[in-house]
C-alpha cells in the first residue's frame, strides 16, 4: 500500500485493487484490478452494460465502491474522509455527452473550474483557455454556445475544460459514442495529441481502431470482471479467451 | 388641457347621466384612484418579490435529504394550493390577527403590529410562494444530473453547483411559468379589498358607492387599469425572457 505522502511518480499513479461495486443488489464490478503508470494510455473495451463506464466513473468519486480500493498518487479514492476536490484537480473526465454548460460559451466553459474552483487570476486564465482553444483547434469559437457548436466541436471544449484545470491523469469516458462518424476522428485526433504528449489517460471506447493504435496496453472487461488484458498488438491478436473472441469477432 | 378633459366628461355627464366619469372631473375623487394606484403598486411589488424568495427557498428545501423539510414544504404548498386565497386573506387577518401582539401609540388605541396591508403582503406571498416552489422545483428537475456531475467533475462543490450552473438553467426553464403565476398574483390584489386595503379596486369601490352615478365608468377604468398594469408586467417579463435566451439551447 501506497499513501499519498510516499507516493513517487515510479509507482502506478491509478492503482485499483479487487474493486467491487453494486448499485442495490446489482453487481456490476466483481474484482476489477489494474494498475495505469505516469504517461501510460489505457483502453478498456467490453459489450455494454459490463461496467467499463462504472469502473472509470469510481476512479474519481463519482461512484463509490463497495469493496476493494483504488488509489490516485496514492490517495485513496474510498476513503470517506476523502477530499474530493483535491482528488478531481488532479483527475480530469470527459463524457459521453460533453455536459458543457450550455449557458456559457465555450471560453467561459473553460474558464469557469480555474476560476470558481482554484481562485486564480482571471486575465492569466483567460490566456490560458484561449491557447487551450487553440490546442484543440476551435480557433473563432471562443465566444459560441455550446448549442451553436456541433457535437465534436463541443467535446473538445470539454476536452480543453478539463485540461484548463491541469489534471495529472485523464479519464474518456465512450467520448465518441455520440458523435457523427466524420466528427469522431477530430476529437481521436485531440486525444491521440494528449497521450503523445505525456498525459496518462485511462478511455473507455467502443474505437478499437484507435485503442489498437494508441493504447499502451488494452483491458477487455465483461459482466464486471477483467477477462483479459495485453498490449494492444498481443490483445488484438492472440486473445485466448473465448469470450473476448466473440467480442472481438463482432466488432472488428 | 386638464380644463378641457374635465369639461369633457363634465358635458358626458350630462347627456348620459349613467356615465359620470367623476375622477376625471372631481380632484378630490382622482386623489383616491392615484392612491389606490400605488398601493396596487406597492402590494404587487412586495408580493412578486416575497412570494419570489419564498419560491426559491421552498425549492432549495424540497431537495433536502430531511424527510421532515420536504413534508412541511409540502404540506405547504397543498394548504395555499388547495384553498381559495380570498379565505386565507380572511382567515390570516381575521383569525391570526387575533393572535398577534398589540402596542399603543397613544395610551388608548390599540394597534396589532401587523396592518391590514402587511397581512395581505404575507397572505398573498404565500399563496403565490406555494406555486413558485412547484415551478422552481420543475426547473431544477429539468437541469439533467449529468451536467452536474460534469460541474463536480471539475472539482465545483455542491454548492457552487447549485449557485453557478443548476440555478441560472432552471431560472430560464422557470421564467414562462414564473410570467404566468405572478399575472395571476397581480391581480389577485384585488381581493385584498375584503381586509379594507385601500387598494385600486377598494377606491373605486368607495367612489360609486358615493357617486352612484359613476358605478360604470369606474368599473370601465378598473378594466383598463389593471389591463395596462398586467400588460407592462407582461412585456417586461418577455424581454427578460429574450435576454436570457441562450444562443442555441432549447430551440
Amino acid at each position: 500500500m501506497t499513501d499519498a505522502a510516499t507516493w513517487t511518480p515510479d509507482q502506478p499513479m491509478v492503482s485499483a485493487k479487487d474493486v467491487h461495486k453494486s448499485f442495490g443488489t446489482l453487481e456490476v464490478l466483481k474484482g476489477i484490478s489494474m494498475d495505469v503508470m505516469k504517461g501510460e494510455c489505457i483502453c478498456i473495451i467490453g459489450p455494454s452494460g459490463s461496467g467499463k463506464s462504472t469502473f472509470i466513473r469510481c476512479i474519481n468519486g463519482l461512484n463509490d465502491i463497495q469493496g476493494g480500493s483504488i488509489t490516485v498518487e496514492g490517495q485513496e479514492v474510498n476513503d470517506p474522509n476523502l477530499d474530493k476536490l483535491a482528488l478531481r484537480k488532479k483527475v480530469g473526465m470527459v463524457f459521453q455527452q460533453y455536459n458543457l454548460f450550455p449557458h456559457k460559451t465555450a471560453l467561459q466553459n473553460i474558464m469557469m473550474a480555474p476560476l470558481k474552483v482554484l481562485k486564480q487570476d482571471k486575465a492569466e486564465v483567460e490566456e490560458r483557455a484561449r491557447g487551450l482553444i487553440r490546442k484543440v483547434r476551435l480557433d473563432g469559437k471562443e465566444d459560441s454556445y455550446p448549442g451553436e457548436l456541433s457535437g465534436g466541436q463541443q467535446q473538445r471544449v470539454a476536452i480543453a475544460r478539463s485540461l484548463a484545470m491541469h489534471p495529472d491523469v485523464m479519464l474518456f469516458d465512450e467520448v465518441t459514442a455520440a458523435l457523427d462518424p466524420e466528427t469522431v476522428k477530430e476529437v481521436l485526433v485531440t486525444i491521440r495529441e494528449l497521450a503523445d504528449e505525456g498525459m496518462t489517460c485511462i478511455l473507455v471506447t467502443h474505437e478499437m481502431g484507435f485503442a489498437r493504435e494508441v493504447a499502451n496496453h488494452i483491458y477487455f472487461t465483461d459482466r464486471g470482471i477483467i477477462v483479459e488484458h495485453g498490449p494492444p498488438d498481443v490483445f488484438f491478436t492472440e486473445a485466448s479467451d473465448p469470450r473476448t473472441k466473440e467480442f472481438l469477432s463482432q466488432i472488428l | 388641457m386638464i380644463d378641457f378633459i374635465r369639461q369633457l366628461f363634465l358635458d358626458l355627464y350630462e347627456v348620459a347621466p349613467r356615465w359620470n366619469f367623476i375622477f376625471f372631473h372631481d380632484p378630490v375623487q382622482w386623489d383616491r384612484v392615484v392612491e389606490g394606484f400605488w398601493v396596487t403598486i406597492q402590494l404587487s411589488i412586495a408580493c412578486v418579490v416575497f412570494s419570489v424568495i419564498i419560491g426559491i427557498i421552498g425549492a432549495w428545501l424540497q431537495g433536502s435529504h430531511n424527510r421532515i423539510v420536504r413534508n412541511v414544504v409540502q404540506g405547504y404548498i397543498q394548504f395555499f394550493r388547495n384553498t381559495p386565497p380570498f379565505v386565507q386573506l380572511l382567515f390570516f387577518y381575521f383569525a391570526l390577527g387575533q393572535l398577534t401582539p398589540t402596542y399603543s401609540p397613544d395610551g388608548w388605541l390599540e394597534v396589532p403590529i401587523i396592518s391590514n396591508v402587511g397581512w395581505a403582503i404575507i397572505s398573498l406571498s404565500f399563496f403565490a410562494g406555494a406555486f413558485n416552489v412547484e415551478i422552481f422545483r420543475a426547473g431544477i428537475e429539468a437541469v439533467p444530473e449529468s451536467t452536474q456531475e460534469a460541474s463536480e467533475a471539475l472539482g465545483m462543490s455542491r454548492l457552487q453547483t447549485y449557485v453557478y450552473v443548476v440555478l441560472p438553467l432552471a431560472f430560464r426553464v422557470s421564467l414562462p411559468a414564473l410570467n404566468n403565476n405572478l399575472v395571476n398574483l397581480v391581480k389577485t390584489t384585488t381581493q385584498a379589498l375584503a381586509i379594507a386595503v385601500p387598494e385600486l379596486l377598494y377606491q373605486f369601490l368607495g367612489i360609486w358607492n358615493d357617486y352612484p352615478s359613476a358605478l360604470y365608468p369606474s368599473l370601465t377604468m378598473v378594466f383598463v387599469i389593471y389591463i395596462a398594469l398586467v400588460g407592462i408586467l407582461v412585456y417586461s417579463m418577455h424581454r427578460w425572457e429574450k435576454a436570457m435566451r441562450i444562443p442555441g439551447y432549447g430551440t
